[in-house]
C-alpha cells in the first residue's frame, strides 16, 4: 500500500524528501546533532530514490507525473528520461558528501544559523529543476535554489562573503529576470508552457522566427547560470569566499544546472534552427574553455585557480551539446557525471589542504608539508585532479576523449584542437596547485601562517576523519568512473539517444495520440 | 496599445540597466527592482492585450466565453512578483550588511579585496 504510493510518486521523490527534510529540521532548530542526522539521513534517501529512479527510467522509458492529476498541457507535468535522473543521482551523491564534510567543516556559528535546513531546500530546488517538465517551473525551481544559495553563500556575514554575495546576487537575478522574460515570450508565442508541447509545436514549424530569438534570450539566462564565456565573471569573484563545504555543493551542483537548462532547451525543444543558435554554442564552448583556463593560469588562490577551471569545463559540456550529433552528446552525458563528482571533491579538498596548511594562498608556504605528512590527501588530491586534467586512466580522459573523438568525426577541427590544448593547460594549472600546496613545505626562513593556537576559526584547524573519508569515497567514485567507463558510457549513449528522439519525449507526456512533425534536426 | 506598452518596458530596462551601473549597492537593488517589474510587464504584452472580461464559467454554461481574459499569463505574474518581492527583501538585508560592515554602499569599496586578506 505505502510501497505502492511510494512508486508512484517515484518521479518527485526527489524533491518531496529533501523538502521534508528541510521543515523537520527547522521542527529541532535548537539541536544541531539532530539536524545533522536528519539532513544526513535525509541525502541517503534522496540517493536511494534518485538510484531507484534511474534504474526504473532506463528500463522502462520515460516516466512522467502530471501534477495534481491536471492533463498536459494544462497542469505541471514533472518528467524523468535518463537524462534527469542522472542528474539527480549526481545531485544525491553530492549532497551526501556536503552532509558528511560539514558538520567538521563549517564553523558552529555559521551551523547555527540554519546551515542544515538550507543544504535541504538547495537540493530540493536543484532536484525540482532536473525533473521538471515545464519551463515555468524551471524558472521557480530556479528561483528556489538561488535563493538557499544567497543565504548559503552570505551565510556569516564576513566583508569578504558579502562582496561574492552581491556580485552572484545580481548576476544571477539578471539572469532570472531574462529567464522570466524569455519564458513569458514562449507563452506568448506558442501559447504553452509545457516542455513537451513546446517541443511538439516547434517541431511543427509554429512561429519559427520568433521561437529562435526567444531561444537565443535564454540561452543567454542558461549561459549566465551556466558561467558560460563571457557572463562567467559572477563565479570566480563569489565561489572561494563561503565555507569549503558550501562552495564544493555549489561547485558540483549549480553551474550544472545551468548547464541541464541548456541542453534540455536545446535537445528536447528548440532544434528549429539548430544551424544558427548551436554554432553561437560552439563558439561560445570553445572561447570558455579557453578564457577559463587562461584565467586560472593567473590565479593564485586555491579555490580561485579552480572557480575559473569550472568555468573552463562548462565549455566541454557545451561543446558536447554544440556538436549535435549522439556521439557528441553522449559525451557531455558523460563529462557531467565525471565532472560533478571530480569538481565537487576538489573543493572538499581545498578545505582539507586549507585546514593542514593554515592557508589556502599558493604564494605562501604553509604550515607543513602536506607531501610529507598527509599523504592521503595529496592521492586523493592527485586522483581528482589528473581525472580533471584528463590522465589516463581516469573518468576525465574518457569524457574528453569522447568529446574529441565526436569533434574529428564532425570535421570541427578547430575546437577539438581547442579542447586538446585547454586540456593541457588544465593540468598544467594542476601541476601549480600540487607544487606550492602540496609538495612545498615552510622553508627554514619562512615565518609559518600562524601556529594552529591562533587559528581564527574551525576551517584553519586540521581536518577531522569524516571530512577525509568523504574525499576518499569521491576519490573512489571517480577511480570506478574511469573502471567501469564502458558501462557507464553505453548508459551516457542510451541517454543521448533519447535526448535527440523528441517524438519519444513528447508522446510520453502528451500521449500516444499526438501527431508530430517529423521535422527537427536536420 | 501594443507600442505603449512595450516602449513602457524598453524604458523600465533603461532604467533599472542605468541604476545597477551606478557605484552605489542600494541603487543596484532598486535597478534589480525595476527590470523585475519590465519582466512582468514583457509577459503581459506578450501575453496579448485584448478588451476580455473575467475567466469565470457563466452559471449554467460548460465552458469559458471566447471574451474570457486568458487567466495563465497573470498567474505567472502573480508568481513573479511573488518571488521578486523575497528576492528583493533578502537584496534590502544585504545591501544593509554591507553598510554594516563596510561602512559604505560604494562597490568600489569592495573591489580591490585581495584573498589572501580574507579571514
Amino acid at each position: 500500500m505505502i510501497a505502492d504510493a511510494l512508486l508512484s510518486a517515484l518521479p518527485v521523490l526527489p524533491i518531496v524528501i529533501p523538502l521534508t527534510t528541510a521543515a523537520l529540521s527547522l521542527l529541532f532548530w535548537r539541536s544541531l546533532a539532530a539536524q545533522r542526522v536528519l539532513g544526513f539521513l535525509g541525502a541517503i534517501c534522496l540517493l536511494a530514490a534518485a538510484i531507484a529512479l534511474l534504474l526504473e527510467v532506463d528500463r522502462d522509458g520515460i516516466r512522467v507525473l502530471q501534477a495534481g492529476g491536471w492533463e498536459a498541457p494544462f497542469g505541471i507535468s514533472f518528467v524523468v528520461d535518463r537524462f534527469s535522473a542522472i542528474m539527480t543521482v549526481l545531485a544525491g551523491i553530492v549532497g551526501l558528501a556536503t552532509f558528511a564534510y560539514s558538520p567538521g567543516s563549517v564553523e558552529g556559528r555559521r551551523q547555527r544559523l540554519l546551515y542544515y535546513p538550507l543544504l535541504s531546500v538547495l537540493l530540493a530546488g536543484v532536484c525540482g529543476a532536473f525533473l521538471t517538465g515545464d519551463l515555468f517551473n524551471l524558472y521557480v525551481w530556479f528561483e528556489v535554489l538561488l535563493m538557499s544559495s544567497f543565504v548559503l553563500l552570505a551565510l556569516g556575514g564576513t566583508p569578504l562573503q558579502i562582496e561574492g554575495a552581491i556580485k552572484y546576487v545580481t548576476l544571477n537575478l539578471l539572469s532570472s529576470a531574462l529567464f522570466l522574460i524569455a519564458a513569458g515570450l514562449v507563452y506568448g508565442s506558442l501559447g504553452t508552457l509545457n516542455m513537451a508541447d513546446i517541443a511538439m509545436k516547434v517541431r511543427a514549424g509554429e512561429h519559427p522566427d520568433a521561437t529562435t530569438a526567444v531561444s537565443v534570450l535564454l540561452m543567454t539566462a542558461f549561459a549566465i547560470k551556466a558561467a558560460a564565456f563571457p557572463l562567467f565573471f559572477w563565479l570566480p569573484a563569489s565561489y572561494h569566499t563561503p565555507p569549503f563545504a558550501v562552495s564544493a555543493i555549489f561547485a558540483g551542483l549549480l553551474t550544472k544546472v545551468g548547464v541541464y537548462a541548456m541542453v534540455r532547451a536545446f535537445t528536447t525543444m528548440f532544434v528549429q534552427d539548430v544551424g544558427f543558435t548551436h554554432t553561437i554554442l560552439l563558439v561560445g564552448a570553445g572561447l570558455t574553455m579557453v578564457v577559463g583556463v587562461l584565467g586560472a593560469a593567473a590565479q593564485q588562490e586555491f579555490r580561485r585557480v579552480l572557480s575559473f577551471h569550472i568555468v573552463s569545463q562548462i565549455g566541454y559540456m557545451l561543446m558536447g551539446l554544440a556538436l549535435f550529433t549522439p556521439l557528441a552528446l553522449a559525451g557531455t552525458v558523460f563529462y557531467v557525471m565525471h565532472h560533478i563528482v571530480v569538481k565537487a571533491n576538489l573543493f572538499l579538498v581545498a578545505g582539507l589542504a586549507h585546514g593542514l596548511r593554515g592557508t589556502s594562498s599558493l604564494k605562501v608556504a604553509g604550515r607543513i608539508s602536506l607531501y610529507r605528512s598527509a599523504p592521503l590527501v595529496c592521492a586523493v588530491f592527485l586522483i581528482a585532479a589528473l581525472s580533471l586534467a584528463g590522465v589516463p586512466p581516469l573518468s576525465g580522459f574518457f569524457a574528453k576523449f569522447v568529446l574529441l573523438e565526436a569533434g574529428a568525426e564532425q570535421g570541427s577541427w578547430t575546437i577539438v584542437a581547442v579542447a586538446a590544448a585547454v586540456g593541457l593547460l588544465t593540468l598544467f594549472s594542476m601541476t601549480k596547485i600540487w607544487a606550492e600546496a602540496f609538495w612545498k613545505g615552510p622553508a627554514a626562513g619562512d615565518p609559518p601562517p600562524f601556529p594552529i593556537s591562533e587559528a581564527r576559526g574551525r576551517e584553519d584547524l586540521p581536518p577531522g576523519r569524516t571530512m577525509v573519508a568523504t574525499t576518499v569515497v569521491l576519490a573512489a567514485l571517480t577511480v570506478l568512473i574511469g573502471v567501469f567507463a564502458g558501462p557507464i558510457f553505453e548508459l551516457a549513449e542510451r541517454t543521448a539517444a533519447e535526448l535527440l528522439d523528441g517524438e519519444a519525449y513528447i508522446r510520453a507526456v502528451l500521449g500516444d495520440g499526438v501527431a508530430v512533425a517529423k521535422g527537427g534536426p536536420a | 496599445m501594443n507600442l505603449l506598452f512595450a516602449a513602457i518596458a524598453g524604458i523600465l530596462f533603461a532604467c533599472g540597466t542605468y541604476l545597477m551601473l551606478r557605484r552605489s549597492i542600494l541603487r543596484l537593488v532598486m535597478g534589480l527592482a525595476l527590470i523585475g517589474h519590465a519582466a512582468n510587464l514583457v509577459i503581459f504584452t506578450a501575453a496579448g492585450l485584448k478588451r476580455t472580461g473575467p475567466a469565470i464559467i457563466p452559471p449554467g454554461e460548460e465552458v469559458l466565453p471566447a471574451t474570457a481574459a486568458d487567466p495563465v499569463p497573470q498567474a505567472l505574474i502573480l508568481t513573479a512578483i511573488v518571488i521578486s518581492f523575497g528576492v528583493i527583501a533578502f537584496a534590502v538585508v544585504l545591501v544593509s550588511r554591507v553598510w554594516a560592515v563596510a561602512g559604505t554602499d560604494d562597490t568600489s569599496a569592495f573591489s580591490e579585496q585581495e584573498p589572501e586578506a580574507s579571514p
